[in-house]
């Protein structure tokens, strides 16, 4: 039994406190190139009152929903980001994970990728699932890369799915199959 | 050539029309019933529903078309009768990006392979792109709905992604193929 599910040596998938995250949430999304990045929602200031309904809201659903997770540093317990699984198809184990390090300072240096390889192993060896999908926009290198790194394939590319800043953007789709993760501790 | 005079709504054969809230819950609740036509659709575990359950499911689908104004349900009727024969949907619009997703069923058996999807394919994308002026359109196919990916191809769609193994039928693994047409690529 593997008792360190959540826990990497520099990160830990930890709790969602509504509280302190929706004021970190509220504090990210004022970075408009990380939310511009995050989603394909408009972005928008929302306040951390509004986030924090729509998370106590999830809270309140079912479990097997979603599972989301912020992601916290090891050892001083900064709160840098989230990831969690949603979209769950269980019939066919299939799931799509979402992943945002909103501190800015924290980028390109692998935490994200190894809260993403945590968010997989909770995937597969918790909730069993047979592949995890995402999505991303695809002239953002540096996620793709973490994502490769983390054992995902390009499964297409969404043509013009996306319109930022004057600019016509393809999604680009992911996978990983379990055995493909399976693989990739070997 | 669109003109204004040309309806939206009308093909040669059907028409995209609005529920009917009356008599349709009783044709449909049939058609979940048919487990071939609900694995045709999409990942959904087959689960019959009765008329009571898809009446509720007509009102949740047109609050969420008042409420969130990013998506558009039609019914598609015999223009001779005005029969229902199955459903044509338009959801997860995206205004700011100009896109949106396309479904579309045929609900029994005998009025399949009629061309009727065709038909109802043609209006959905006419709607989409001329009224409501989008740029793009996606669709999602189980590998094994060959119909539905030719019908789709030979409007102009194109295969953009194949999300490997996401579907477990039969004991068996299937992909999801997701489609895309451009505006630039549609020929009305």
């Amino acid at each position: 039994m593997n008792a360190i599910l959540l826990t990497g040596s520099r990160v830990r998938l930890a709790c969602q406190d509504a509280q302190e995250t929706s004021l970190a949430f509220a504090r990210w999304q004022r970075d408009t190139q990380y939310v511009r990045l995050l989603s394909t929602d408009p972005a928008f200031p929302w306040s951390a009152e509004k986030i924090k309904s729509w998370m106590v809201e999830e809270q309140e659903k079912p479990l097997q929903d979603e599972f989301f997770f912020n992601i916290r540093t090891i050892p001083d317990d900064l709160l840098i980001g989230f990831v969690g699984l949603h979209e769950f198809s269980w019939a066919h184990g299939d799931a799509w994970v979402a992943i945002g390090i909103g501190e800015r300072q924290y980028w390109g240096k692998g935490y994200g990728t190894e809260a993403m390889r945590l968010a997989l192993q909770f995937a597969f060896m918790e909730l069993n699932l047979w592949r995890v999908s995402l999505g991303v926009y695809n002239n953002n290198t540096r996620a793709i890369r973490s994502y490769q790194k983390a054992g995902f394939q390009i499964e297409g590319l969404q043509r013009s799915a996306g319109r930022r800043a004057g600019q016509v953007w393809d999604i680009c789709f992911m996978g990983i199959l379990r055995r493909e993760w399976e693989k990739s501790l070997e | 050539m669109m003109t204004i005079e040309k309806s939206l709504y009308e093909g040669e054969q059907i028409c995209l029309a609005s529920i009917d809230h009356e008599n349709d819950p009783q044709i449909e609740s049939g058609w979940t019933h048919d487990a071939e036509y609900i694995r045709l659709l999409g990942p959904e575990p087959v689960r019959p529903l009765s008329p009571a359950q898809i009446k509720k499911k007509y009102e949740a689908i047109e609050k969420e078309i008042e409420e969130e104004k990013n998506s558009f349900y039609f019914t598609l009727r015999m223009r001779s009768d005005d029969r229902l024969i199955g459903f044509a949907r338009l959801n997860w619009i995206e205004w700011n990006h100009g896109s949106g997703h396309i479904e579309l069923g045929i609900g029994s058996p005998q009025d399949r392979g009629q061309g009727y999807g065709s038909e109802a394919l043609k209006l959905l994308l006419n709607f989409a792109f001329d009224e409501l002026n989008l740029h793009r359109l996606s669709a999602s196919v189980p590998e094994y709905n060959t119909t539905a990916l030719h019908l789709f191809q030979k409007a102009g769609f194109q295969v953009e992604v194949r999300r490997r193994q996401a579907l477990q039928r039969d004991g068996r693994r299937w992909d999801m193929l997701h489609l895309g047409l451009l505006r630039q690529e549609w020929s009305p």
